[in-house]
């Protein structure tokens, strides 16, 4: 009965978002408010209607509800609950309602926190959200409906993929969607701001705290399913540049271009048609993810071939926004006259090499992924374009734009001195040398590629603390001057230092786990002692752990440094019945910023355990920053001259370079 | 500068960027992308020496040696030639006889052996990689809707 609730629940919200496509839109071009008015009542009752559908899905695989074709088929009874829960969205109909549910939580958002937008604005912008959630309403109602029963019913579920059983992955697909899913507000706002041929710093006020928040949540989301990745899979790698995570790394790069470029447009008017056209390619990238996700195309093309309804279906939506969308485009730019004059030296020069990196790195990631897909498509050839192509692509687009990240922010708008921003940052590239000589000294024969990485990372973590620094005049006034100063300066200015700080952390431990690392693989019999980054491994033997629907084999560990006993780990083997497949759940311990990583291989034939150690320098940095940079998007979003719904300043009224609506 | 031959500069500078980031792409695209071969292709056609591949079919019934010093020895097989291959490391925990995997590696100039430094079995006990299913479709050897090597596409994950 629930679930019929949800059914239905789910096409009485197709009716309300059919609403809010059309009656707010057509109401925005007769400037009828009344019809505008529809436009947050259709968005709330959409999302009402959504979020009870989506409760009706949670609610029958919490009850283990068998006679549902999806729980069936990625549940089992004796799941714990919290996989009960994140089985919904672990499986290809619940994710796309998940993903859903996301989009018209935004709609609902813009709603009701947008009360000081134009009226018009408003209503298109959720007329257009309203385009995108229909289309996806339609394609999970026709193609991938979750509510499907089966008959008869079966006793028992097939249970959830193990490997997805996993605190990590209950997370995950919720921040990601909230990220990559949050870009299409920025997108609707483009979309109306092209459709109304008006657009103004005003407009990028109000685009600017979306476009943040989604972002941090997809910072959250991939560092969180790299981090998954790393852990679970039992590979100890954190990011194989496979296509799945292609998908949701594309709309990040694209999203931190926009971000940047919406800063120009607010503070000086310029970019203006880039930033309405990076706001149109970074929900782009994100349709393309969820078709390159959900299409089954990835695993294969000849599959998709065979059953196209999905894959054509979504591909149908992606050519019709991002087709649409670069066609309206295409008519429209033109009007939108650009404002403010800078030099090439100048914080909006920064910007825009800022994001001149970041759109190609985004596109070589594009190519790098796209390419093995069309060439099987077209010629038949199988190639696998991995770490090693990116590497030489993404990595020397990234350096200059590391080199430059410290410069942006100390630069001044319009006109600046570039000898005098290398000046101020004289103690950066100081700490900077001596952490990469210290390297090559620590670490004799390091590579010098790997100290200039390094050297680099610290060099963006100092121009953060020196932009804070310069702000609040350390050295040049008195402690509690600065100090008083420091209270008072902007959470924004903050939020730039965190991210930029956290983008160098990583950096770090991008370079130091991959470079300074030690792994070794061996057969150990109980007592046998290895060593791995100073520290002695002992295999204590083997224990049999059951869990509730799986069966496990632990190898215990015992580390020791200098013959005392510092950590026990325990590093498994699992395997889940009801799927017949096996996990390996890696041991891992972590002393300061590294790891000690273990992952259990199989017996062999003398009664050793081929067991896989790896010491893993600075891998958490990895994260930590991460962690920053996301840190950083919500403390900007806090700042009040960014806060969703707070009022306006009263401001000097200022020329919008405005065209007639009505063309 | 004028504002056009500022602009003009910004558009300059922005296509020699672009042209040096696609001559990038291109060079990456040649030089590091990896083929994949089934065994019949590899006997028919000469690898390039040296050149890394990709190499993948099913795991030979009886084929798997686990050597001295953690290094295993087995054959993949598209049931019509099969390929040597040593590995030195943890099998995947799918690795098994008679599925399908894939290995990623060089021949051995002198004995042409398959040294693997990766191997691949993901995801189910139903999965086969793709590059397997269709080789192995391409021989004739399985058909769909086959019990065994049945591709249960993973597309919902």
């Amino acid at each position: 009965m629930i679930t019929e609730l949800g059914h239905f629940a789910l096409i009485l919200a197709l009716a309300a978002c059919i609403i809010q496509s059309t009656v707010p839109f057509v109401g925005a071009r007769r400037r009828d408010t009344s019809m505008m008015a529809v436009g947050p009542v259709a968005a709330v009752t959409s999302f009402v209607l959504v979020l009870i559908s989506f409760f009706a899905l949670v609610h029958a695989y919490v009850v283990s509800d068998f006679s549902v074709i999806n729980v069936v088929e990625n549940s089992h009874s004796l799941k714990p609950l919290i996989y009960k829960i994140s089985g919904v969205w672990g499986n290809h109909e619940g994710s796309m309602l998940l993903w859903i549910t996301i989009l018209v939580l935004f709609s609902a958002l813009v709603a009701t926190f947008g009360g000081n937008l134009p009226e018009s604005l408003k209503a298109n912008v959720l007329s257009v959200q309203a385009w995108v959630t229909t289309a996806f309403l339609l394609f999970v109602l026709l193609t991938s409906n979750p509510f499907l029963r089966a008959s008869p019913a079966p006793l028992e579920g097939n249970d959830l993929n193990p490997v997805l059983q996993d605190i990590g992955l209950a997370i995950h697909p919720p921040l990601l969607y909230l990220g990559y899913v949050g870009f299409s507000i920025s997108f609707s706002f483009a979309i109306a701001a092209l459709i109304e041929g008006r657009i103004d710093a005003a407009w990028a006020r109000w685009v600017r705290p979306w476009t943040l928040a989604a972002w941090s949540f997809l910072t959250a989301g991939i560092a969180m399913g790299s981090y998954w990745a790393y852990y679970e899979l039992g590979w100890g790698g954190w990011w194989f540049w496979d296509p799945v995570e292609n998908a949701s790394f594309m709309p990040w790069l694209a999203g931190t271009a926009l971000l940047h470029s919406a800063l120009v447009m607010e503070k000086r008017e310029a970019l203006k048609i880039w930033t309405v056209l990076l706001a149109i390619l970074t929900f782009s990238f994100s349709l393309l993810g969820t078709f390159l996700v959900r299409s089954g195309v990835l695993t294969s093309v000849h599959a998709f071939a065979t059953d196209p309804a999905r894959g054509v279906f979504i591909l149908g939506i992606l050519i019709l926004f991002i087709g649409g969308a670069l066609a309206l485009f295409g008519f429209r730019a033109a009007a939108l006259k650009s404002g403010g004059m800078f030099a090439p030296v100048s914080r909006e020069g920064a910007l825009v090499l800022n994001n001149l990196f970041l759109t190609t790195a985004a596109a070589t990631v594009l190519v790098g992924t796209l390419y093995p897909l069309l060439l099987e498509a077209t010629t038949g050839t199988k190639i696998s374009v991995g770490a090693p192509f990116f590497n030489l692509t993404f990595g020397p687009l990234m350096v200059p734009l590391l080199i430059a990240a410290p410069f942006g922010p100390l630069l001044a708008w319009k006109r600046a001195d570039l000898a005098g921003v290398a000046q101020r940052l004289y103690l950066a590239v100081g700490a900077a040398l001596l952490v990469g000589l210290a390297v090559l000294y620590m670490h004799t024969g390091a590579p010098v590629l790997a100290a200039l990485g390094i050297a680099l990372g610290v060099f963006v973590i100092g121009g953060a603390l020196t932009d804070l620094g310069g702000r609040i005049g350390i050295g040049r006034v008195s402690a509690a001057i600065a100090w008083s100063r420091f209270k008072g300066l902007p959470r924004a200015a903050f939020g730039t230092a965190l991210a930029h700080a956290g983008l160098g952390i990583t950096v770090i431990g991008v370079v130091a786990a991959s470079v300074f690392s030690t792994e070794l693989v061996t057969a150990m019999k109980p007592g046998d002692t290895a060593e791995a980054g100073g520290y002695a491994v002992r295999f204590e033997g083997m224990r049999d752990v059951n869990g509730p629907n799986y069966t496990s084999q632990a190898g215990e560990f015992s580390i020791r440094r200098g013959g005392v006993e510092v950590a026990r780990l325990s590093s498994a083997k699992r395997f889940y019945p009801a799927r017949r497949m096996p996990t390996t759940e890696a041991g891992i311990v972590t002393f300061g910023l590294s790891q000690l990583y273990i992952s259990l291989g199989d017996p062999e034939s003398n009664g050793g355990l081929v067991v896989r150690i790896w010491w893993k320098s600075w891998i958490t940095c990895i994260w930590y920053g991460a962690i920053l940079m996301m840190l950083g998007g919500v403390l900007s979003l806090s700042d009040r001259r960014l806060r969703v719904g707070a009022p306006n300043r009263a401001r000097t009224p200022r020329r919008a370079s405005t065209v007639e609506a009505g063309a | 500068m004028t504002r056009k031959q500022k602009r003009l500069s910004i558009i300059a500078a922005g296509a020699v960027f672009i042209v040096a980031a696609v001559a990038l792409v291109t060079s990456a695209l040649r030089e590091q992308i990896v083929f994949f071969n089934s065994p019949t292709d590899v006997l028919a056609q000469t690898v390039t020496p040296g050149a890394r591949v990709r190499l993948g079919g099913l795991v030979e019934e009886g084929s798997v040696i686990r050597g001295q010093d953690t290094t295993v020895t087995f054959k993949v097989t598209d049931t019509t030639n099969a390929v040597h291959v040593s590995y030195k490391g943890i099998l995947p925990d799918l690795f098994r006889e008679g599925q399908g995997v894939v290995t990623e590696g060089v021949f051995d100039q002198t004995t042409g052996e398959f040294i693997a430094d990766s191997v691949l079995a993901k995801h189910d006990e139903n999965y086969m990689p793709k590059e397997v299913a269709d080789a192995l479709k391409a021989q004739g050897v399985w058909k769909e809707g086959d019990a065994t090597p049945g591709v249960t596409p993973q597309g919902s994950n």
